[in-house]
Formats: structure tokens, C-alpha cells, sequence
């Protein structure tokens, strides 16, 4: 690990006027996937800013109706909040089916949200790696490509976003609330938070230098059926292969989104007009543009196969 | 360099270190507290676990100058060889472990672990998310999943919990 200075701040105008001062600062809360990275030297930050004293761990009611979720509300508290629970049903079992019990204890909603992809060239520093080198090629493409990207990937990247509670975030139409550097804040919608890599894989998001996460909101509750319907290589603490994020009403309508196919939550709106047609038309409409390696392109039928399984399960709880 | 001060299994510890000193070097380099053991040192095997402020976190990915002020709880802090905490009796009872190097790891794991089923946390095997968790073999071996154990001993790790769980021991 490279050294670095530290220092801890107590509120967003302090962990901005840190950043600020240290061009090479990153800011730290959770530390599940930044610390992993550092001793790697494959993220070598010159300083440590911890958000971690920052008040902002708490879920609030919205004035439309919604949640407003504190930054560092901790996974394990995230999915174990009574409201989540009831009205959200498809970001709790997201959240409960990442990572492990101990990892969930350590992090945030904002750093699940900007943690890096899991693809093994972005982690092999002796193999090229556009999104850890821009420019010094992709391993995985003529690789072991397997747990890669089927849709929206270019030839630069085609890794995948490894986060289950962004699919769940993104079906539900979550708002990301930010403030930058100068005090500024912005609200970004989650379809426009993470990027596509196109050619230029290192970037994964929109966030500016300097800019804080400070909460994530969602919309009243959505109703219907919530299923987190999610396909790894073992039962327990795995990165998905696939995931589907499921809202289905009563009378058929809902919303669909994927994990484990893109550089982000996978969700094509127009896609769930076919949702009473059932899962091969969705799958059809989500996955028009895929263009899978030999080794992934069973993530196509995987795909339709977990939606037909979260629509099933999804009938089931409405009877 | 960064002062930290922290308390670990209830006493007072002042260190200077390194900021890169992760908790987990901290505690067996530094304080000479070797039975929380490194095994991968990035988050997957979780032979590095310990309690802090309650919650079951893998010491090899927290920096050590991020616990100002914190209260660790460590494998040496549950129980004495005189008086083992009734989890690690019931490990012993069990047959919990072979090599034991994951040991400690588990141990504070599943003591931390009850404490979430009984907060009514739920897992991914819970089938109701409205109604509180029970402490079933599923549930054990679900939340379980964070601890790896090379001799594969699970089956006997499972009965030691569930022991403990019952307040049988």
C-alpha cells in the first residue's frame, strides 16, 4: 500500500474543503472495497478523507411519501429497517443477497454505489486492463470472459457493475443526492448515475472530483410484488451471474431491471410494456443489442430463465 | 504516522501507527493479540473477524486509525481458558473445528451473528420480511457464509451454534 495522510471531518463543507486542498484525496467510509484496492496500488489515494463522523446515517420519511437514506446508513441497517422492509421488499433482499454478514455491517449505500467492478484483469495488475490503465487493451474480451458483460459494452470494457442493491435501487427509481466542492448539491437521477464504458472505461460514473454523496432517496412506495431474484456460482456470498430486480402489480404492469449484464444496472423502460407477454418477450426486448462472448452468452437464456423464476415467484406472492 | 486511541476487550490501548496499519495488524503486530488470525487479507475468508461496537466486521479491511475511540471485542476478550465464553465451549463440545485456524474468526462471527438474528436483522434465506427470523439451520449456514473454513467442519460448526442459539450450553 502507498502511504497516505489522514484525517477525519465532521460535515460536508469540511469533507469538501479536504478535497478541496488534496487533489489526490478519496474520500472513505465503508473501506470493503477502497482498502482492498489500495493495498493492491491499484487505487492510490496521496490522503484519506473519513466521511464516517458525518451525520448522515439516518432513513427519514420524504414529503412525497418516500425514504430519504442517509449516505452511511449501513447495509445490515439499510435491509433491516422495518419500512424498507414493508414498502421497498426488493432493496432488502438485494441488499441481503450481496456480499456477507460482516461486509454488510462495514458498508455504506454511497460506497456500494461506487464500488469498482469485480472483473479478475481489473484486480490482475500484470494484465491489461482499460479501466485500470486506459489504453492498455482488455484481457477479458479474448479471455475468460464468463462472469462478463452481455449489453452495453464497447470494445474497450466488458466488465460488469457488481452491485445487487443498485439493481434493486434502479427498478425503483432512486434519486442520488450529491454536494460538490463549491457547496453545490445536485439530485442525479440512478439511470444516469453509472456509466456505459464506451472509451472511456475508467470513468464508472458521473460524480466530479471533490463531489459527496449525501444521501439516496426513493419514490412512495411502488406496491405489487417485489422479488430480488439473483443466480451466482454458490448459494452464499457470490457476485451475481445474473440478477433480475422485479415490481410486478397486480394486473401484470411492473418494472424489471438486471444485475450482472452491463457496466450498470441493466433497465430498459419500453421493455416492460411486454411484461404480460412474459419473460422471453422481456428478455428479448432487454438483451436486443447484446453482444456476448462464446464463454457469456449464456447469460441470454440465464437472463430469461430468472425472470420467468421472479415472475413465477412474484405470482406467487400475490396469491 | 496517526495516534489512535481504542479500547480493546475493556482496556484502554493508546497506539502511534502507521496510518496503512489495518485493525487486524494492529491488534496482533502491535498489542501482540495473536488469536485473531490473518488468513486472505481482503474480506473473504473472514478468519480475521472481530467485534467492534457490537457489530461482526473482517478486521483486514479497517484501517485501525478509522477506530478512534471504538470498542474492539477479540477472540482473547470473550473468554478465558478458565471460563470459555458458551460459544467457544459449545465449539469444543462440537468438535467445531479441526486445524483451528478459522476458529476465532467463527467464533466471533457466530456470537455477533445471534445478537443480528435476535435484533430480527433479516438474511437472504429468510422467507418473510415482516416477521422476525428464526435461528433454522438454513438461517445459520446463510449468515455463516462470510467464515470459510478449509477443513470444511461446517457440520459441526452448525451444531455448536445452534447449541448456543437454543441456550443449550
Amino acid at each position: 500500500m502507498r502511504p497516505f495522510t489522514f484525517e477525519r471531518v465532521r460535515t460536508p463543507a469540511e469533507a469538501a474543503a479536504a478535497a478541496a486542498r488534496h487533489p489526490g484525496a478519496k474520500f472513505v467510509a465503508g473501506r470493503t472495497n477502497l482498502l482492498d484496492l489500495m493495498k493492491l496500488e491499484i487505487e492510490t489515494p496521496t490522503h484519506l478523507i473519513d466521511v464516517n463522523g458525518l451525520a448522515l446515517d439516518k432513513i427519514e420519511p420524504t414529503a412525497d411519501g418516500g425514504l430519504r437514506i442517509g449516505a452511511l446508513v449501513r447495509n445490515t441497517d439499510l435491509a433491516a429497517d422495518e419500512r424498507v422492509r414493508r414498502d421497498y421488499g426488493v432493496l432488502s433482499r438485494a441488499l441481503s443477497a450481496g456480499a456477507s454478514g460482516q461486509l454488510r455491517n462495514m458498508a455504506t449505500t454511497a460506497g456500494n454505489l461506487l464500488q469498482r467492478t469485480r472483473c479478475p484483469y481489473f484486480y490482475d495488475t500484470n494484465q491489461p486492463c482499460n479501466k485500470r490503465v486506459l489504453g492498455s487493451g482488455c484481457g477479458a474480451i479474448d479471455g475468460f470472459s464468463r462472469q462478463h458483460a452481455v449489453v452495453g459494452i464497447s470494445d474497450a470494457c466488458i466488465a460488469t457493475h457488481p452491485s445487487d442493491m443498485a439493481v434493486a435501487l434502479r427498478v425503483l427509481d432512486a434519486v442520488v443526492e450529491t454536494v460538490g466542492p463549491d457547496g453545490s448539491t445536485r439530485n442525479i437521477p440512478i439511470a444516469e448515475f453509472h456509466r456505459l464504458p464506451g472509451d472511456q472505461p475508467h470513468i464508472d460514473t458521473v460524480l466530479r472530483t471533490g463531489e459527496l454523496i449525501t444521501a439516496v432517496t426513493l419514490p412512495k412506495p411502488a406496491g405489487g410484488a417485489q422479488i430480488y431474484y439473483k443466480v451466482r456460482d454458490r448459494a452464499s456470498y457470490a457476485f451475481a451471474l445474473v440478477s433480475v430486480a422485479l415490481v410486478v402489480q397486480k394486473d401484470g404492469t411492473g418494472r424489471v431491471a438486471l444485475g450482472g449484464v452491463a457496466h450498470k444496472p441493466w433497465r430498459v423502460e419500453a421493455a416492460e410494456a411486454e411484461l404480460p407477454k412474459g419473460a422471453k418477450a422481456v428478455a428479448a426486448f432487454l438483451l436486443a443489442d447484446a453482444k456476448p462472448t462464446d464463454q457469456n452468452a449464456f447469460k441470454l437464456k440465464l437472463v430469461e430463465r430468472t425472470l420467468a423464476a421472479a415472475l413465477a415467484q412474484a405470482k406467487g406472492a400475490q396469491l | 504516522m496517526s495516534k489512535v486511541s481504542l479500547t480493546v476487550n475493556g482496556q484502554a490501548c493508546d497506539l502511534e501507527l502507521d496510518n496503512r496499519t489495518t485493525l487486524l495488524d494492529a491488534l496482533r503486530e502491535h498489542l501482540h493479540l495473536t488469536g485473531t488470525k490473518k488468513g486472505c487479507d481482503q474480506g473473504q475468508c473472514g478468519a480475521c473477524t472481530v467485534i467492534a461496537g457490537g457489530h461482526r466486521i473482517n478486521s483486514c479491511l479497517t484501517l485501525a486509525v478509522m477506530h478512534q475511540g471504538d470498542s474492539i471485542t477479540t477472540i482473547e476478550g470473550l473468554g478465558t481458558p478458565e471460563k470459555l465464553h458458551p460459544m467457544q465451549a459449545a465449539f469444543v463440545k462440537c468438535d467445531g473445528f479441526q486445524c483451528g485456524y478459522c476458529t476465532p474468526g467463527q467464533i466471533c462471527s457466530a456470537v455477533a451473528m445471534l445478537d443480528e438474528v435476535k435484533a430480527g436483522i433479516p438474511s437472504h434465506v429468510t422467507a418473510d420480511l415482516t416477521s422476525h427470523p428464526q435461528l433454522t439451520t438454513d438461517e445459520i449456514r446463510e449468515r455463516m457464509s462470510g467464515n470459510i473454513c478449509r477443513c470444511a467442519a461446517y457440520s459441526n460448526i452448525i451444531e455448536a451454534i445452534s447449541e448456543v442459539g437454543r441456550g443449550e450450553i
